[in-house]
């Protein structure tokens, strides 16, 4: 049977791991090359690089870490963050990474989804989609969360996978930083709508959090930052409550 | 030397890296020459069976492929695996290496499509170097799979179907999951292909 998934997100600006709550007031944390080595030696299934360096220095040194993680890390990486052209895509797959996210670019453009996926297949392209509550709809938001497109999030899921998404990495933005559970409502609302596995994010503050998420939803992945950065639980203590509540992971 | 060969399908370099890891010295080509000189040939792959069938016979590596097939050791993996079999139908019905009998079709699931994943093998052969990856978890990435005969297959994985996951004819072995994404069972996976091939 296959496994939900833990994911550690690695946020990472000039080269260095930073931590943001509710995408805002960054701290430092790391070196990336070396926490994820270390997460996917603690039994993380995935690691997801959010490149959010604001210098063309800061990107070339992501190059770099994105070579260094493809020789030292021996589970899949998506990198994301500032993804705007198939040039970016190939140079990031050509580095080594499994896949890339695509965010704001492709809510301007979306034919870089039809684009991306047709060149090196769905299953490189995680389409990223920063959610916010507006009324009762939810609504898709760009630039680190603080611009409101208007566009509605769970329609704008459903043109991702019909263009060819091979996966949605769904973060709330009322949820993330707040460290009270993942956003279940939103959650669920996209992955009932879509087809393609999704990947939950923002708000992770306990273990439990995953194992909720996960029974209350289709969620195929569970992803979160600082509790893991910060030594609050590793991703053995997430697995391990998980597994006692009867959610299938894989155990390392 | 082991050679994987370069077609502009994906992610060579991370399945370099897996077999550089174990003390393998490895060559990343489209050669000819270098091809036929190699010890073990490596086909790796990502992307659609008719693209990367393309990418093939433009390099005019189809044939060569075939007939190093037939005395050298042999790995497929992901789409390279899929390319060992008769056909794909994946963009279109397009002829494969051939060098396993087997169709390559969509997975006939109701469950989410890619299969993507860390999901575990069922051993359903007794190669014994691979017995012991009964129940381990490894990373799938894929949507279509190689539907063929039983006495090609080594394991399964289950997602509501089985689908099949490594195959094997006499030195020709295929791996539809990702061994150099799979942690420590992965690299376990490929040290035991170099040594049921040793044989």
């Amino acid at each position: 049977m296959i496994a939900k998934r833990i994911i550690p997100c690695l946020d990472v600006k000039e080269g260095r791991v930073v931590k943001g709550t509710n995408f805002v007031s960054l701290r430092e944390l790391g070196y990336p090359v070396e926490m994820a080595k270390s997460y996917s030696k603690s039994g993380a299934d995935e690691i997801v690089f959010l490149d959010i360096s604001a210098t063309n220095e800061g990107r070339e040194t992501m190059m770099d870490i994105v070579e260094q993680t493809a020789k030292e890390v021996r589970v899949p990486f998506t990198v994301g963050g500032g993804v705007r052209t198939i040039d970016d895509m190939t140079r990031l797959l050509q580095a080594g990474a499994d896949k890339v996210g695509v965010n704001s670019a492709a809510v301007t453009n979306p034919e870089l989804i039809t684009q991306g996926a047709t060149r090196f297949g769905s299953q490189c392209i995680v389409v990223a989609i920063d959610a916010k509550k507006v009324g009762d709809k939810w609504h898709v938001m760009t630039h680190g969360g603080s611009k409101d497109t208007g566009i509605d999030a769970i329609k704008w899921a459903k043109e991702a996978e019909n263009r060819g998404a091979g996966e949605i990495l769904l973060t709330s933005v009322d949820t993330d930083g707040v460290k009270e559970g993942f956003d279940t409502p939103l959650t669920k609302a996209v992955v009932d709508t879509v087809r393609i596995p999704v990947i939950a994010s923002g708000g992770v503050g306990a273990p439990e959090h995953f194992a909720d998420v996960f029974s209350e939803t289709n969620v195929s992945a569970g992803l979160a930052a600082s509790i893991f950065h910060e030594n609050t639980f590793t991703i053995k203590d997430v697995k391990t409550v998980c597994k006692n509540k009867g959610v299938h992971i894989r155990e390392t | 030397m082991i050679a994987i060969v370069d077609y502009g399908m994906g992610n060579t370099k991370s399945v370099q890296n897996a077999f550089e890891n174990l003390g393998y010295q490895t060559i990343i080509t489209d050669d000819h020459q270098t091809l036929r000189e190699a010890s073990h040939i490596i086909l790796p792959g990502v992307g659609s069976f008719q693209a990367a069938i393309e990418e093939i016979e433009r390099r005019q590596l189809k044939q060569l492929l075939i007939e190093l097939a037939e005395n050298k050791p042999f790995l497929g993996i992901c789409l390279g695996m899929q390319l060992l079999f008769t056909e794909g139908t994946e963009g279109g019905k397009t002829a494969g290496l051939d060098l396993i009998p087997g169709t390559i079709d969509r997975i006939q699931t109701d469950y989410l499509l890619p299969h993507i994943g860390w999901n575990q093998l069922n051993v359903t052969d007794n190669l014994k170097s691979f017995q012991s990856f009964d129940q381990e978890f490894v990373y799938f990435v894929h949507t279509f799979q190689a539907y063929t005969s039983k006495r090609y297959i080594v394991a399964t994985t289950e997602y509501q179907t089985d689908i099949t996951a490594i195959v094997n004819k006499e030195h020709i072995y295929g791996i539809q999951f990702h061994p150099e994404k799979s942690g420590k069972v992965g690299t376990k996976i490929i040290q035991a292909f170099l040594k049921e091939v040793e044989k």
